[in-house]
């Protein structure tokens, strides 16, 4: 019944793009693969907005059958394969927390709590990604962080962050628009502060 | 107000928007290559954001429970079968119309909204001819055929993978002569297709894999035959 070979492929040489596409033809060795390449990115990113297991758990599946279901939509040509399926992840994960009304009253942490584990799969490139988010963050000015991050991580409408910061919406757009701005520029840097090389005094 | 849709690009990237004011974002961007443009170095940059989570990793199972829904939704492709349904198999194939509609807001990461426009354009003629009270509906295993006391026809297709590159999907109707080219399209989870032409009883429709853009005669044998 099984379509594909039984022969063990190897997506190893394919950009994600090429993988989402093998996607969008309903190969399932495709979505296992986009799934060990972006799962544990995907589920941290639920768990920081849900902050519950079993809710992050449903975001994270909810956005790869998302990406299952609309794979042949997907345009490389506008956004990288990773951000597209972030998105997807990041859209249900907001919509979990908005329905959960009750969680919203939680304080928000700094950074989330749990320390990582299974540090074998917590690959050196996925670190040096996070330092180096971390690090432009950090760059950001105090209101345009924490706009970022009460929307992105908190899952707070624009509204209700004017509501809750007491500043009028346009304050909280403009905080929005030039923080992600900025951190558009610092990833862009190409060798900022945390270039991942070891430095050595001389 | 324009001007003000313009701003909505960061919230939008970073999903601070109310259900309503995404929708009408979104609407905003299919008129709007600037925000199109910007919206994908934004949400690149929204994108990032997830990298600076740290947690521990997912429990292995879900990666077991991912993959069996996968297959689930779009097992591999069912024998064709024939038979005359009751008219409210029409109901629940616009019931799919409407949810495609619906998802494609949804989904609408979507940059081929000029695209999706058309698109949207064809599923309403479809969800036209599936809600003549009148019509009939020929259900044939993958899907069902719909057509019209005037024999407008509508054709939805489930599961049906994207054409090969350079290749399109091609309808036709056949009333004894020669096939009559109904249209192209291509695939998708459910398609869902207005036929050109009408499709008169005893009519067959046909589906054949072509060129992109289509062709006046099939060349091929049709992997999907339904008579109507």
């Amino acid at each position: 019944m099984r379509e594909y070979p039984a022969m063990p492929r190897s997506f190893a040489h394919l950009s994600d793009e090429a993988v989402v596409a093998l996607v969008a033809r309903s190969d399932q060795e495709a979505l296992a693969e986009l799934y060990d390449r972006f799962g544990r990115v995907a589920y941290g990113l639920a768990l920081r907005v849900v902050r519950d297991e079993k809710l992050a758990e449903d975001a994270v599946q909810e956005g790869f059958l998302a990406a299952w279901r609309n794979a042949e939509r997907f345009m490389p040509e506008r956004a990288k394969a990773g951000t597209w399926l972030l998105t997807l992840v990041h859209r249900r994960a907001v919509d979990v927390v908005r329905r959960e009304q009750s969680r919203r009253a939680d304080p928000l942490p700094e950074t989330a709590e749990s320390a990582p584990q299974g540090s074998a799969e917590d690959d050196a490139w996925l670190h040096f990604e996070r330092e180096r988010v971390q690090a432009a963050l950090r760059k950001l000015p105090d209101q345009q962080r924490e706009a970022l991050e009460l929307a992105y991580y908190g899952g707070f409408t624009q509204s209700e962050l004017a509501e809750r910061l007491g500043q009028p919406v346009g304050t909280i757009k403009s905080r929005m628009f030039a923080g992600l701005a900025r951190l558009r520029e610092l990833l862009a840097e190409p060798n900022g502060e945390s270039t991942w090389k070891p430095t050595f005094t001389t | 107000m324009e001007a003000d849709l313009h701003d909505l690009t960061a919230a939008y990237a970073l999903d601070a928007l109310s259900p309503e004011e995404a929708r009408e974002y979104e609407a905003h961007l299919a008129r709007c290559e600037r925000c199109r443009t910007e919206l994908a170095s934004f949400a690149e940059a929204a994108g990032a954001l997830a990298y600076a989570t740290e947690g521990p990793a997912p429990p292995p199972e879900l990666r077991a429970r991912i993959l069996q829904q996968a297959q689930r939704e779009r097992p591999n492709v069912a024998p064709l079968r024939k038979r005359w349904v009751a008219p409210l198999a029409a109901a629940a194939a616009v019931a799919a119309c409407v949810a495609l509609g619906l998802g494609i807001w949804a989904a609408s990461l979507s940059n081929k909204l000029d695209r999706r426009t058309k698109e949207l354009a064809r599923e309403q003629k479809v969800a036209a001819i599936l809600a003549t009270p009148s019509s009939r509906t020929v259900s044939f295993g993958r899907g069902v055929l719909v057509v019209t006391k005037n024999g407008d026809a509508a054709l939805v297709v489930n599961h049906l993978k994207q054409p090969a590159h350079g290749k399109t999907y091609e309808a036709w109707i056949s009333a004894g002569g020669a096939p009559q080219p109904a249209g192209t399209f291509g695939g998708g989870a459910v398609v869902a297709v207005p036929l050109e032409g009408s499709v008169r009883p005893g009519a067959s429709v046909l589906v054949t894999v072509e060129r992109s853009g289509g062709v006046e005669a099939p060349t091929q044998k049709p992997f999907l035959s339904v008579q109507s």
